[in-house]
């Protein structure tokens, strides 16, 4: 087995597919998953000229939280993230690194005038939250239609691929544990 | 596939950091410059794909540097990022040769995008340099490899004859490259923008033949579903090669000599008249004379045909291009069985230039193909040369002391293109010593 993965659900965010949500990453990724409770002060990171908070302050947060060195942190935040040159993220991950977030806040049908779907919104979130800990496992965008490597930058992009990863990418992930 | 290369030049931190990132998570290689000089210094170590510049920095400002990254590479790819759009400052991006231009914040579908786009022009004018390079390739003619007096003659005949409009006959033993004369002769000829068309007369039958130069129309005989345009009419305003002419039937001479005379002709079925405007080269092994003689060829269609004539030596009588012949053929076939080019051993050399090659430059490229085929490591040795090789050449080590010397004075001479003070140097003995061994084996210079 390779490095524990530790998913936190920031500032009592708890919707209520979390506990799915862990079951998913546990099925689609060989590393042990274990869901940890992290709350911090997220005004400092808060633009409000822009009225979103700045994901790589986050990710420099999420860091110093990281419960086991050699382990992966991935942060769950309904709010949303920008980072400064870009109007928006899903989330962002440090390549090769320890660390990652990811907003749920555009991921919601509501966000686009549409009727809420909490189950498309769980299965929105499983798939950021598994792209964002393949950066942080060293894996690059993917050209597969269907790898959930594949890069989205709209949300329907994000719904178009699936919640795995491709055979490559899942070889390359495999590597990482062997 | 290579690894893409960004450069992104922005003053502010936050923004190359988060650039970086993003850019390294979707596959690129990234470097990143804080003011122009620097992205400048960076350009010189090697060349990117894509350049994001700042509009806005401190000292040399984003449109200056477009204009100085131009002067390093002419063909960057510059998208140019501003946090102060205005329609003067993308027209004048633009116009100044930016792929695009960006706004900050930007949209992660338009930056995705733009790239995108960048990249794809870029993987497309880079594919349409590889194909007129291959285009040029192909179109090139081969060169004629020569440097014996009597190639050096061929190429000053063929030069002298090239921009005429005459009729040309090329005589030559099999595989002497008389095609290759011929499209050397098209191609230095005033007619190169137009087609060269090659018909081997003696390899398609009669019948066919006729319908092969002269074409027909629909329903001129079983089987011609739709009009032919035939090889004399595809040949208008370039040149007509036609090879083995002396294997061509009676009929054929009487129809081609009224074409050769009236440059008028009708398809096959067809009774309209056709002009074509084409100058004739042709090629044989045959001796034309001869067949006069023997009336099997038409004597008005051979004083028709023979106004020039170029005469191919055998390879045997070029010796000297024998081994340039052969790297060149090296050359040649490393390229297309993408191998790194292998050298002759001297044994290899030396079976070579004993060998008389009665296929001439033919045999000779094809035994070079198949050695470089079954040849293994760096050097082609002589048992990589075919069989064949050794048949009319007696293995060096079974030679008297005599005849070994006559072979490797013959040898030399050839190589030195029959130059008594040169082969005499390579020899080390005095000319008058080499002039009477010479005259003493009675070889020729």
């Amino acid at each position: 087995m390779g490095p524990p993965v530790f998913v936190a659900f920031l500032n009592g965010y708890t919707p209520p597919w979390a506990d799915q949500v862990i079951e998913r990453l546990a099925a689609t990724l060989p590393y042990p998953i274990r869901r940890v409770d992290l709350r911090f002060d997220l005004r400092p990171y808060y633009a409000p000229e822009r009225r979103q908070h700045h994901a790589t302050l986050l990710l420099a947060t999420l860091l110093r939280h990281l419960p086991e060195p050699g382990g992966k942190i991935v942060g769950i935040t309904c709010e949303d993230l920008f980072i400064p040159v870009l109007t928006f993220v899903f989330g962002q991950s440090q390549l090769d690194g320890p660390a990652a977030v990811v907003s749920t806040y555009r991921l919601h049908n509501e966000s686009y005038g549409l009727p809420a779907d909490e189950e498309l919104l769980r299965a929105r979130t499983v798939k950021e939250v598994v792209h964002e800990l393949g950066h942080a496992f060293g894996l690059v965008h993917c050209r597969d239609q269907r790898c959930v490597m594949r890069a989205s930058t709209y949300v329907e992009e994000v719904d178009l691929k699936d919640a795995g990863f491709c055979d490559t990418c899942r070889t390359m992930i495999a590597a990482r544990t062997a | 596939m290579n690894q893409r290369k960004i450069l992104i030049v922005d003053d502010e931190l936050s923004v190359r950091k988060s650039l970086e990132e993003w850019f390294r998570e979707d596959g690129f290689q990234v470097e990143t410059a804080e003011d122009g000089e620097a992205a400048l210094k960076k350009m010189l170590a090697g060349p990117y794909d894509i350049i994001i510049i700042d509009l806005k920095m401190p000292g040399m400002d984003g449109m200056t540097l477009q204009k100085r990254v131009r002067e390093v590479d002419r063909d960057a790819t510059i998208i140019i990022l501003t946090a102060y759009a205005s329609v003067e400052t993308a027209v004048e991006a633009l116009k100044q040769g930016a792929f695009d231009y960006l706004t900050k914040p930007v949209d992660p579908d338009d930056l995705s995008h733009v790239v995108q786009n960048a990249l794809r022009q870029k993987e497309l004018a880079e594919e349409n340099l590889r194909l007129k390079e291959k285009v040029s390739e192909l179109s090139l003619p081969t060169p004629i490899i020569g440097q014996s007096p009597k190639m050096q003659h061929v190429l000053d005949l063929l030069r002298t004859v090239a921009e005429t409009d005459s009729t040309v006959v090329i005589r030559g033993e099999s595989g002497t490259g008389k095609e290759l004369i011929a499209r050397a002769i098209h191609a230095q000829s005033r007619r190169r923008y137009f087609p060269i068309v090659a018909v081997n007369c003696g390899s398609i039958p009669e019948t066919l033949l006729e319908s092969e130069l002269f074409g027909h129309e629909k329903g001129a005989f079983t089987g011609a579903q739709y009009r032919r345009k035939g090889k004399i009419e595809l040949a208008h305003g370039g040149t007509l090669f036609l090879d083995e002419i002396g294997d061509i039937s009676p009929k054929m001479q009487i129809d081609l000599l009224r074409v050769l005379e009236t440059k008028r002709f009708t398809r096959l079925g067809g009774d309209q008249e056709v002009t074509s405007d084409f100058r004739l080269v042709c090629a044989t092994n045959k001796d034309l004379e001869k067949l006069v003689e023997e009336r099997a060829f038409r004597e008005d269609l051979y004083y028709r045909i023979n106004v020039f004539t170029i005469q191919l030596p055998p390879l045997r009588e070029r010796a000297g291009d024998i081994l340039p012949l052969a790297r060149h053929f090296v050359q040649k076939y490393a390229r297309a069985m993408a191998k790194p080019p292998m050298e002759f051993s001297p044994e290899a050399e030396a079976v070579m230039l004993a060998y008389r090659w009665p296929g001439n430059v033919r045999e000779l490229e094809n035994a070079v193909e198949r050695a470089m085929v079954i040849g293994k490591g760096p050097t082609i040795q002589r048992s990589d040369l075919p069989l064949a090789l050794d048949a009319e050449s007696p293995d060096p080590k079974d030679l008297s002391l005599e005849a070994l010397e006559k072979q490797h004075i013959e040898r030399v001479l050839a190589q030195h293109n029959g130059n008594v003070t040169q082969s005499a140097q390579v020899l080390r003995i005095d000319r008058a010593t080499l002039y009477h061994k010479i005259k003493r084996y009675g070889l020729r210079r």
